[in-house]
């Protein structure tokens, strides 16, 4: 690991001030140490915000509100997710492992970086890694990587379980920075990688996430999500989707869909959702719905299987959203 | 020996041929120049400096002064002298560092000591009770719950967590909550077992 400098922010405007004049933010460090320790990530300076009032989970009118710093297990656990937003605790609960659960923050999560190999390894090409080195993904092993908003820079997926629910939710976050604070909806706090797959979102420099606004509504109980992967727990995902559906009088009154494992970021399928409106929820309509989510599918040497895997997903998922409506 | 090549493992990222004679050349550089400040050849910001944390381990506290680098994992075996718990891939995949900090489970490799001042800190030296075995410790002999050992006190810990936390309620979900350690012997029934039976009896 190279040597850093390691500040405790007292406050959100001494945190911000330091990551203005380049300090990184580390809050669980499950992302960032391990990078940092393959030395992939080599900051000088690191901003501790862990005792930052970011930590609340609230309930605001209608809205969940869920501070940057709650840990992903606290989240999992509270009775006002479980109740209003069942979709991000199950999500939650498919990612990571009990351990880096307790450790890893929300804010972390959505900025956690890729489980590309090729990343990590030092000497392989990596546009991500450094800009302009190729990308060894592209003709090496690539069953997990991504069939959707890739591009001949950067294949990697983005690999976080409840970034695809809080996509399909229309979720908002908050930011502060040092040009003052915006919000805006967490889907667009993704890029896609095109030629500068080094970029990976949109926040601006010294830019904190503070919380993240989940808006309620009848869909929201009836949502699931769905992880496909190699084993059973612990490991990410081949292909996931998250479902959200409204059902009134027998007949979708709206459906939400986001897909992970697929999309070099949280993918939602807008062409799925609108295909199913005012249809009744069988499996035909979902069969339909579902054969749109790969157009537009660029498969790689080893991950055609999910050209297959992605639609069957997404039919098993509103079966599941089918069944708690 | 094994705490040497888990220590080669730990700072082993892969070395391009490059940076390899990279770094060769700069160690050149430096001995050629004896009369060059040491400080003038790394950047200013190249520096660490130690950081004082307070932590009290199995209920002894203790003031240290540590790298910002370094691990509670490696603070606990290399300067508290308390090798129980394991370094096994030491990137947060295996579990087997495995710890409770304030009263929760998580993985100490990926932990930064300097970040965890007033840490409260468990670990499996502080399980028996005068000479005494754990309840959860007796369990796994009990059970059979290890073979070669090695991942047994990360799997102990983590077990203790999943049962304060409740996720106890059927082996399937015992095996879910326990997915954060693995156990290259494959003890799986037997670790079930020995949390299970723990978790009825308290």
């Amino acid at each position: 690991m190279f040597p850093f400098t390691l500040e405790k922010a007292g406050s959100t405007q001494v945190a911000i001030a330091a990551a203005a004049s380049g300090a990184r933010y580390i809050a669980g460090g499950t992302t960032l140490v391990d990078l940092m320790r393959d030395e992939v990530e080599r900051p000088e300076r690191l901003i501790d915000i862990n005792r930052l009032p970011l930590g609340d989970i609230r309930v605001e009118g209608e809205d969940l509100i869920i501070g940057a710093l709650a840990r992903m297990a606290e989240v999992a656990a509270d009775e006002n997710v479980k109740r209003l937003q069942p979709l991000i605790a199950e999500s939650l609960i498919e990612g990571a492992s009990p351990q880096l659960r307790n450790m890893a923050s929300m804010g972390g999560n959505l900025l956690q970086r890729v489980r590309c190999p090729y990343f990590r390894m030092l000497d392989a090409g990596c546009n991500k890694r450094t800009p302009g080195s190729g990308c060894a993904a592209i003709e090496g092993l690539n069953a997990g990587h991504a069939i959707l908003g890739t591009s001949d820079h950067c294949v990697a997926t983005h690999p976080s379980d409840v970034a695809v629910a809080l996509v399909a939710l229309d979720a908002t976050m908050r930011v502060q920075g040092p040009q003052g604070e915006r919000s805006f909806p967490v889907e667009e706090l993704f890029r896609l990688p095109g030629d500068t797959p080094d970029l990976e979102h949109t926040l601006l420099p010294g830019e904190l996430i503070v919380e993240i606004r989940v808006p309620s509504g009848p869909h929201a109980r009836s949502a699931r999500y769905l992880k496909v992967r190699d084993r059973a727990s612990y490991e990410f995902a081949l292909v996931s989707a998250a479902a959200v559906l409204a059902i009134e009088d027998g007949v979708i009154r709206e459906a939400r869909i986001a897909a992970g494992g697929v999309g070099t970021r949280p993918w939602r399928l807008r062409a799925c959702e609108a295909a199913l409106g005012g249809r009744k929820p069988d499996r035909q309509a979902f069969e339909e719905a579902a054969q749109l989510a790969t157009e537009g599918v660029r498969p790689l040497h080893h991950n055609a299987f999910k050209v297959v895997l992605l639609p069957r997903t997404i039919v098993r998922a509103l079966e599941m959203a089918g069944e708690v409506a | 020996m094994a705490e040497n090549s888990s220590e080669m493992h730990s700072s082993g990222p892969i070395v391009s041929r490059r940076e390899a004679l990279q770094a060769t050349a700069g160690a050149v550089a430096l001995a050629a120049l004896p009369l060059q400040p040491a400080a003038a050849t790394s950047s200013p910001a190249g520096v660490s400096s130690d950081i004082a944390v307070a932590m009290t381990v199995n209920g002894r506290a203790h003031t240290l002064i540590v790298d910002p680098r370094q691990s509670i994992l490696d603070v606990l075996r290399e300067t508290l002298d308390l090798p129980g718990t394991k370094k096994g891939c030491n990137q947060g995949a295996c579990g087997a560092c495995t710890i409770l900090v304030d009263g929760k489970r998580i993985v100490s490799c990926l932990t930064l000591a300097s970040m965890h001042d007033g840490a409260d800190i468990q670990t499996i030296e502080g399980l028996e009770n005068d000479g005494e075995l754990h309840p959860l410790q007796a369990a796994f002999v009990e059970h059979e719950g290890l073979q070669c050992g090695f991942c047994t006190s990360g799997q102990i810990m983590s077990g203790l967590g999943c049962i304060a936390e409740g996720h106890v309620g059927s082996p399937e979900e015992i095996q879910f909550w326990m997915s954060g350690n693995i156990c290259r012997c494959g003890a799986y029934p037997g670790i079930i077992a020995a949390v299970a039976d723990v978790a009825e009896r308290s």
